[in-house]
Order: C-alpha cells, then structure tokens, then sequence
C-alpha cells in the first residue's frame, strides 16, 4: 500500500544554515510515530519543512504526501491537503479573537455549533474563547488552543510539536487524551489519523499509543524501534548510547 | 441674548485678530475659497432623508430607524435639517443646535469658548466670526442615559465652510453615550468642515464620544476640540477615519482638572489615496491621581501620509499615570508613516508616563500560522489586520465592520 508521507533524502536549511541533511522517513496511513532527539537535533525543522514553513529552505529531496509531491507547494496548499500542526509555541494573533477562529474553522470544515461546544467542554477552553489567540495563555492553555484547532481543522495527518512543553500535570493529562482523542484512538469505530509526535519527555506516550519511535540527531533519523524501549533507553543513558549505537 | 454683549464682542475681537493665523501643524488652507452659503430644509424624520444624503449618515455610525438612540441631530451644510429627543428621556438630557442653546440658556456663557480659544488659529477664528450652528448636548445630574444621542454633520455642497460649534455638559454624576459622524453625501466636493468642540465633564461623569469620519478626496478638514474633567470624571474618545481625505489636523486638548479623573483615547485610522492626516491627543494631568491613556492603530495605504501623535503632559505633583500605545502598518512603499509620542513632566515627581509606539509589517508568523490552519493568504492578511484595527469599540454598526474588511481586502494585497 501506498505510504500516507514519504520524505527522500530532505536537506533544509535555514539561513544559510543546514538543518536537516539527508532525511529519509516514510508513514503509512493512521500511524501515530514519535521523534526524540537532543536538542538543535532538528526535529521541528523537520517539521516545519513538512508544514511547507518558507523559511526552512528546501536545498534537495522531495516531499511526498499521499503520494503527491508537495515538496514547492505551500503551507495553505499542504493544509488543506490534510496536513496539520501543534505549535510548540504558537504565536500571539492580537485583536482576533479564538472565538472568530472558532468560527471561521468550524465552518470552513462543517462542523456543527453542537459539536464546536462538545469539544470546547472536553478541553476545558470555553472561557478563553474571548481572547486574542494564544494571548497570555499559559501553557496549557496554548496547547488545549492548539488541539482545539486541530480539531476543528480535521486533518489527516498531525504533526505535533512537543505537547508536553509548559504544561503542568494535571493539563497533561487533558492535553494527552485530547491527542488520544483526535486521533480516533479513543473509540474503536473513529476514523484514524496519522501522527507525528516530537516528545522529550515521553509523557504523552501514557496517553497515546503511538506505533513506531526515531531518534534525530544532526539534522537526519538515524534509528527506529519500540517507542517505549527507546524512551527506557534515552532514560537511562541519552543520546550518547544512540551515538554508540550507530 | 443670555451670552453678555461684552464677552461676544470679547470673542469676535480675539477671532478677528487671529483671522489670519497659521496652525502650528497641518498644511494651511485657504479659506477665502470657501464662501458659499447652503441653506437646506429641515425633514420631519431621518427616513425621508434623500438617499446619497442617508446613505452618508448611515456611513457616519446613524441609526436612521432611532431605536437605539436616545435623540438625533442632523445638521446639512449651513442648517440644521433634524432634531429629536427620545420622549422618554426628555426629563434626564437636551439636544439642540448651540444657536438656540445661546439663545435660550444663561449658563451657556460660561461653556462657550472657554476651553478652546477663538483666536488659536485662523480655523477657530473663521467659527467664531462665522458660525453655523453645531449642536448642544447636555445630560442633566445623576442622569444615565440608555442609549446614545446621535449627532450627523453633513455636507453636499461645494465650496463651503462648515463651521460648527458644538458644547457637550455632563453634569455631576451623569452618564452619556454620544456616537457623531461626519460626512460628505458629494464625493467631489470641494470645501472645509471646522468643528470647534467644548466638552464638561463635571464631577462623577461620565462621556463616551465615538467619532466617525467619512470625507472625500478633495475636502479639508480641521476640528479643534477641549475636554475638561471634574473630579472623578471619566472619558473615553473612539475616532474612525477609514475614507480619503485632502486633509486633516486635530489634536484635541483633554484637561484632567480633578482627582481621579480619567481619559482614554482610541484611534483607528486608515490612510487611502493621497490623503494627509495629522490626528493626536494631548492630555493635560492636573490633578492627583489622574489617568490617560491614548491607543492609536494606524495603517498607510497608498500615498497616504499620516502623523500619529500623543502628548501626555503631568502637570500634577501627585502619582498621575499615562500610556500611549501607537501602532503603525505601513501597507504601501510610497505611504509615509509618523509615530511621535511625547511624555512630558513638569515637575510630577511622582507621575508614571510611559509610552509604546512602533511601525512594522504584518507578522509573517501570524500570517503562516494562519494558513497552517487551513485559511488561504488574503484571508489571514484580512484577519490579522482586522484585528490590528480592532479596538472593541462599542455601538459601531456591524456595516462599518464589513467597510473596514473591504478596504483592508482592497489595499493589503502589498502588505507582506
């Protein structure tokens, strides 16, 4: 069967700087995998090259979704292709309010005001809706409003982006079964996403059951295996058993 | 006459002397141009407005139906055309032209050209040898009134001055809501509108002033405006200006002359086509514990040039607080863009003032995040830059709202 994302040989830089240098990764459709890596590994540059972002600059390799070249197509293009992201810092919209976006996604994808007000209980967001996006929400709040978002937008694919960061337990907790939740792998009969998960903790992995972990380390996926066994391993030794390893 | 014989001559005197003085700022205008008298008939109801004349007044924030609106004025030209109050609230405020005011009220004196000077400039000297109404609004104490008073300053002629005068009283302890809205119903009139504006806000008051302004590519425009506020007086100053125009200079004096007196400033202006635009605040803190704040977010589209400016001056030597916050987006390379905030402390050892102005583009990262979410580029410009002009500004028609998304889908294209 055809891979839901295939990535050949990417390199990308940024500013003249060389992020990613010669990633090679594939999913099928529906597969949940997670990235660990040091940090600077690359990782959200990886990311974001799949986003479409312009700044991380495409200097070889190519991009395929759903077995298309998405490789020059951009962000806007890649969206509505399917693709979708958890910032792991989004940026503050003054003046626009969640709410407006709220309604403006809930639209453009058809999704009732009975279910917009089930997700908004579910996440626990109701009384932020308000604000200007992302405007002096903590943490947990910011990823509620990123999950949110996602699932108004009702991706194929999720790329997420550090889920864990800023947020205290208790949001985890929420924030790892919204994941679960957007995902379809809360019920057995939901359509199932994709998703690539970055996590230096490995919390969310108690939420989500993800299928298939990769370690980053300069700029290029150098291993796979059990997500699990490779968190023990981080745990226990980090990244320089990786290095060994290779 | 209740306005003693001396103090008009007193007035006409100061204003013959300055007849021919510049302003400090803003281009000068000749106002020998502009000599034309345009006499138009009163109308029994806003809906037998003509319809260019209507449409303008709607374009200026009017509720034609009145339902919510405590009482109208509407003055076309040189006359005063529509004058209503509300007769449920005709026991807590009055409205009428500042012709019959004069005529009618002792008191009047000692609200009439107090606090703007006749002989600031030759603008403020052509209203005081040659005014033409204006309108009255006084709210009587302990007063709230439910909805606005509106106020419509039209003009469809060519080659005139409209020189208004308008006086606003707060008495103790009353609220107001007064939205007013200028505007030309002749796109290619030639001519000036030159508003002098007095408002009191007396002790426990409270003024919300929301201003919009729809003039046209070949009008000037100058208003001249002073607040002066009471002990525990509050007021709050929204101004819209989202059309061209030749020209306009204003800085409205705010006098902060009690304790606890607060005044607030928000501005939303739009530069469009070649239009020169001077618009800013000074407020005078005078008095302990007093607070100002002015918000302009400004955008230059076009060819427009647009002076932001905000002048915060404690006088106090009590804690007095000021902010201003001026934001620009300059959408167009040939706009030219002026942020000049000023703090000045003479001798307030204890004032706080501070200040935020910048000028920048559109957020590339708000712009992509956007897009992320599945919104194509315009939209996200539209979005963002909506909310950069939004202020929140209360009883602001939702058609004014869709104006501002039309103008910003027209000019932004070049934004990023």
């Amino acid at each position: 069967m055809q891979e839901m994302l295939q990535v050949v040989d990417l390199w990308v830089s940024v500013e003249g700087k060389q992020v990613l240098k010669g990633v090679d990764f594939s999913m099928g459709y529906g597969d949940v995998n997670v990235l660990f890596g040091p940090n600077g590994a690359g990782k959200t540059s990886f990311m974001m090259s799949l986003m479409g972002f312009p700044k991380y600059k495409v200097d070889q390799g190519k991009i395929f979704f759903k077995g298309e070249d998405v490789t020059d197509k951009d962000i806007y293009e890649r969206s509505k292709m399917g693709i979708g992201l958890s910032f792991q810092r989004p940026p503050t919209v003054g003046g626009v309010s969640l709410e407006r976006l709220i309604n403006l996604l809930s639209k453009n994808n058809g999704i009732s005001e009975e279910e917009v007000e089930v997700i908004l209980e579910n996440l626990k967001i109701k009384e932020h809706i308000k604000r200007s996006i992302n405007d002096g929400f903590s943490g947990g709040e910011m990823k509620r409003s990123e999950i949110l978002q996602l699932m108004l937008q009702k991706p194929e694919f999720v790329l997420i982006d550090e889920p864990e960061s800023g947020v205290d337990m208790e949001n985890i907790a929420l924030v790892g079964h919204a994941i679960n939740h957007l995902l379809g792998k809360d019920k057995v009969r939901s359509p199932k996403r994709g998703a690539l998960i970055i996590t230096h903790t490995g919390y969310i992995l108690d939420f989500v059951n993800a299928d298939k972990g990769y370690i980053f380390i300069n700029g290029r996926v150098i291993c796979s295996g059990n997500p699990r066994d490779m968190l023990n391993e981080i745990k226990r030794n980090g990244y320089k058993g990786c290095q060994v390893c290779q | 006459m209740p306005i003693s014989e001396n103090r008009l001559s007193e007035i006409k005197s100061l204003a013959a002397a300055a007849k021919d003085k510049k302003a400090l700022l803003g281009p000068d205008v000749d106002l020998e141009r502009f000599k034309e008298l345009a006499q138009r008939d009163r109308v029994e109801n806003l809906s037998s407005l003509k319809a260019q004349t209507m449409e303008a007044a709607i374009m200026s924030g009017m509720d034609i139906k009145e339902d919510v609106r405590s009482g109208s004025f509407v003055q076309l030209n040189h006359s005063v055309i529509y004058e209503s109050l509300n007769e449920k609230y005709k026991d807590q405020l009055q409205i009428m032209s500042t012709d019959d005011a004069v005529e009618k009220f002792d008191f009047i004196e000692d609200y009439f050209w107090r606090i703007v000077k006749p002989d600031q400039d030759k603008y403020t000297a052509a209203v005081a040898l040659n005014p033409s109404h204006g309108y009255f609004m006084r709210v009587f104490p302990n007063q709230h009134v439910e909805y606005p008073l509106q106020a419509c300053l039209l003009v469809d002629e060519n080659n005139i001055s409209q020189n208004v005068h308008n006086i606003i009283i707060v008495e103790e302890g009353a609220s107001l809501n007064v939205i007013t809205g200028c505007s030309l119903s002749k796109n290619d009139a030639e001519g000036i509108h030159l508003g002098i504006s007095e408002f009191y806000v007396k002790k426990g008051g409270s003024l919300t002033f929301t201003m919009i302004h729809n003039w046209a590519d070949n009008f000037d425009v100058r208003p001249r405006t002073s607040i002066h506020l009471e002990e525990d007086a509050k007021f709050v100053n929204n101004y819209i200006l989202m059309k061209p125009v030749k020209s306009i200079q204003s800085a409205p004096n705010v006098y902060l002359t009690g304790k606890n007196a607060a005044a607030q400033f928000n501005n939303v202006i739009y530069g469009l086509k070649d239009s020169y635009i001077d618009l800013g605040s000074k407020m005078y803190l005078e008095a302990p514990n007093t607070r100002a704040e002015s918000i302009a977010r400004t955008i230059a589209a076009d060819q427009s040039v647009i002076y932001s400016r905000g002048d915060m001056i404690a006088k106090t030597k009590e804690a007095c607080m000021a902010h201003l916050d001026c934001r620009g987006i300059v959408f167009s390379k040939e706009a030219t863009m002026y942020a000049i905030p000023a703090l000045v402390s003479e001798g307030s050892v204890r004032a706080h003032l501070s200040h935020e102005a910048s000028i920048g583009p559109i957020s590339q990262e708000q712009v992509e995040y956007l897009m992320s979410r599945g919104i194509n580029k315009d939209d996200a410009v539209s979005l963002i830059t909506t909310g950069f002009l939004n202020l929140n500004i209360p009883y602001i028609p939702k058609f004014i709202d869709n104006k501002i998304k039309d103008i910003i889908n027209a000019t932004a294209k070049d934004a990023l």
